[in-house]
């Protein structure tokens, strides 16, 4: 009788603890729409999301410059990181000598490793200066945070890349072969529109990561809340938005900063929903 | 393949001039794709060489005093915060992600709603940027739960974050048990219970243990979910109080610009014990599917 007492007590102990990842969840999304989604109100929709000006102190809450801040950031990182991603990844699955390959994985897997505040620092550091110095201008630039994210995300498209690459059968690529392709034609002429699914997620999976990430890019990005004026210009993200105010904001100021926030989940909900829908679909096929 | 292979070592540059004159355009492709190989080589090599060499020097004893002030900005205290951060972040942690585990590999049923609803959360969160946890911490720990900038606040927004990666290796780990340990347990008369704890989980220790070495990585290199739910005061704080840890101690060294030597030692210290772990995290694993294979 006793050990049934504690079958089930534990049983429910089990499904109270899985059942805070939902928890979790709901709580992140009441509260930061019920704190975000005032502000917006308040400031007028049109205003807050297609204003060109953030001048708080002269209560001016337009946030155009650092969604389309984030977005071209993001976009130069996918330019700069996804080929090489991809290039890397075919490497690892079809070229890579057997004595290499178990190296240049725990590279990959140890860059994915390092803290994006590392990465910022080096940036500020290597990245900017030498910029600085091609440019003969400022070096803190929309390109200078591309460059630095596109090595970011690198090893995360790596990653499901190589393995979406991996489970396309090998009958594709000796089909491919036996037809008189070459290695590279068979590759990337059947394996590759194979696991395109899987691929198209990897590269999802990184517009995520870039678009959310923080503290590299406010190390090298300039930071200036000005329209974004040009590949070699400074330009802010509504990540480094949120981090560079929130220390000294109140009231409506503060508000506004989360109404930020607010706009940058939408955004990464609706990313996560096409993650989670390619999976999906890479998996079925 | 084999043969390609071999043929690969012996003269890979002549074949590759052949493979020019026959197909121009697949020799370049491959080409590229042996250059992007290098090229990832030489960021890894060149990040980490780049910050070892300029940080080593600098990486003195008064770095590591008990006190931080102006003149001799000692990471000491930030490394303490972050022992401290990341004990207490694992102990909450484990316990949820691995029973959550337990439930969905031992007691769910299999495509049931609410299996799906928890899937479904723990891949959303494992999606969200640390600044949103951040925000999220500053607006519940710090702000509605009254616990202001504190190690607390930090601790239980870094648990959320770390969350769902504890539930998917522990689960992965479960997965991969056999079910004929399962069934010789309750064959000799084991229940359930005793038969998750005594049979199931230790033989799935070390695939949760990598996903835990791997969630410390993540602790120990976190920042932005930290500056507004943890603070960033230089000192030893008890649990209520705000304290900064390691990497957020290197993100105001370096955006002070003030002590940059100091910042190198401190992305020194940083990118050791995380790349360390890191490491860790990979050979744990790999022995788990090393014992498969055997």
């Amino acid at each position: 009788m006793k050990g049934k007492i504690s079958e089930l007590l534990m049983h429910v102990v089990f499904f109270i603890a899985a059942c805070t990842s939902v928890l979790a969840v709901a709580l992140i999304c009441i509260f930061l729409f019920a704190n975000g989604v005032p502000a917006i109100v308040k400031i007028g929709i049109p205003d807050f999301l297609l204003g060109q000006k953030w001048k708080p102190s002269n209560n001016l809450y337009g946030i155009l410059p650092f969604i389309l801040g984030s977005i071209y950031v993001t976009a130069g990182s996918i330019a700069i990181g996804v080929p090489l991603a991809l290039l890397l990844s075919v490497f690892l699955a079809f070229y890579c000598p057997k004595r290499l390959y178990p190296i240049l994985k725990t590279m990959v897997n140890l860059m994915a490793g390092i803290p994006s505040v590392v990465y910022g620092f080096f940036g500020l550091v290597m990245v900017v200066p030498l910029m600085r110095e091609l440019t003969g201008k400022d070096g803190s630039t929309m390109l200078t945070a591309s460059i630095l994210l596109g090595i970011m995300i690198l090893p995360t498209v790596t990653g499901v890349t190589e393995s979406a690459l991996r489970s396309v059968p090998n009958s594709y690529y000796e089909g491919a072969l036996a037809l008189g392709a070459t290695h590279e034609r068979s590759v990337f002429a059947t394996v590759f529109p194979a696991a395109k699914s899987g691929i198209m997620a990897g590269i999802v999976l990184g517009i995520g990561r870039s678009i959310g990430e923080t503290m590299a890019v406010i190390m090298v990005a300039g930071n200036q809340t000005w329209m974004p004026q040009g590949l070699l210009k400074g330009v802010r993200t509504m990540t480094t938005n949120i981090v560079m105010e929130m220390g000294y904001a109140a009231d409506l100021h503060r508000e506004a900063l989360i109404a930020t926030g607010v706009v940058l989940f939408v955004f990464i909900l609706l990313i996560n929903l096409c993650v989670s829908a390619l999976k999906h679909r890479a998996m079925s096929e | 393949m084999m043969e390609k292979k071999k043929k690969n070592t012996d003269s890979g540059i002549e074949r590759w001039l052949q493979k020019c004159r026959n197909h121009p355009f697949s020799a370049v492709v491959e080409a590229l794709v042996w250059l992007s190989g290098f090229v990832t080589l030489a960021i890894m090599v060149y990040l980490v060489a780049f910050i070892v060499i300029r940080g080593l020097p600098h990486l003195t004893p008064s770095l590591f005093s008990l006190t931080y002030n102006s003149d001799n900005v000692s990471l000491m205290p930030a490394l303490v915060n972050t022992l401290i951060v990341t004990a207490l972040s694992l102990v909450i942690a484990i316990p949820f992600g691995v029973f959550a585990a337990i439930y969905l590999v031992e007691y769910a049923k299999k495509g049931s709603r609410l299996v799906n609803l928890i899937r479904i959360t723990a891949e959303t969160l494992s999606g969200i940027p640390s600044i949103i946890y951040g925000l999220f911490g500053l607006l519940f720990f710090s702000t509605a739960l009254h616990w202001g900038l504190s190690l607390l606040s930090g601790c239980l927004t870094l648990v959320i974050m770390i969350l769902p990666l504890i539930i998917r290796t522990s689960e992965e780990a479960l997965l991969s048990v056999p079910d004929s340990y399962r069934e010789a347990s309750f064959g000799l008369g084991a229940g359930k219970l005793r038969t998750i704890f005594r049979i199931v989980l230790p033989s799935a220790v070390p695939g949760i243990l990598s996903g835990v070495v791997l969630a410390t990585g993540r602790i120990v290199g976190e920042t932005a979910a930290l500056l507004y739910t943890a603070g960033t005061v230089a000192k030893i704080p008890d649990l209520m109080g705000s304290g900064r840890t390691l990497a957020v101690h290197m993100y105001v060294l370096s955006s002070e610009g003030l002590h940059m030597d100091e910042s190198y030692a401190t992305a020194v210290v940083l990118l050791a014990l995380v790349l360390v772990l890191n490491g860790l995290s990979g050979l744990l694993a790999k022995g788990l599917t090393g014992k498969e294979n055997r």
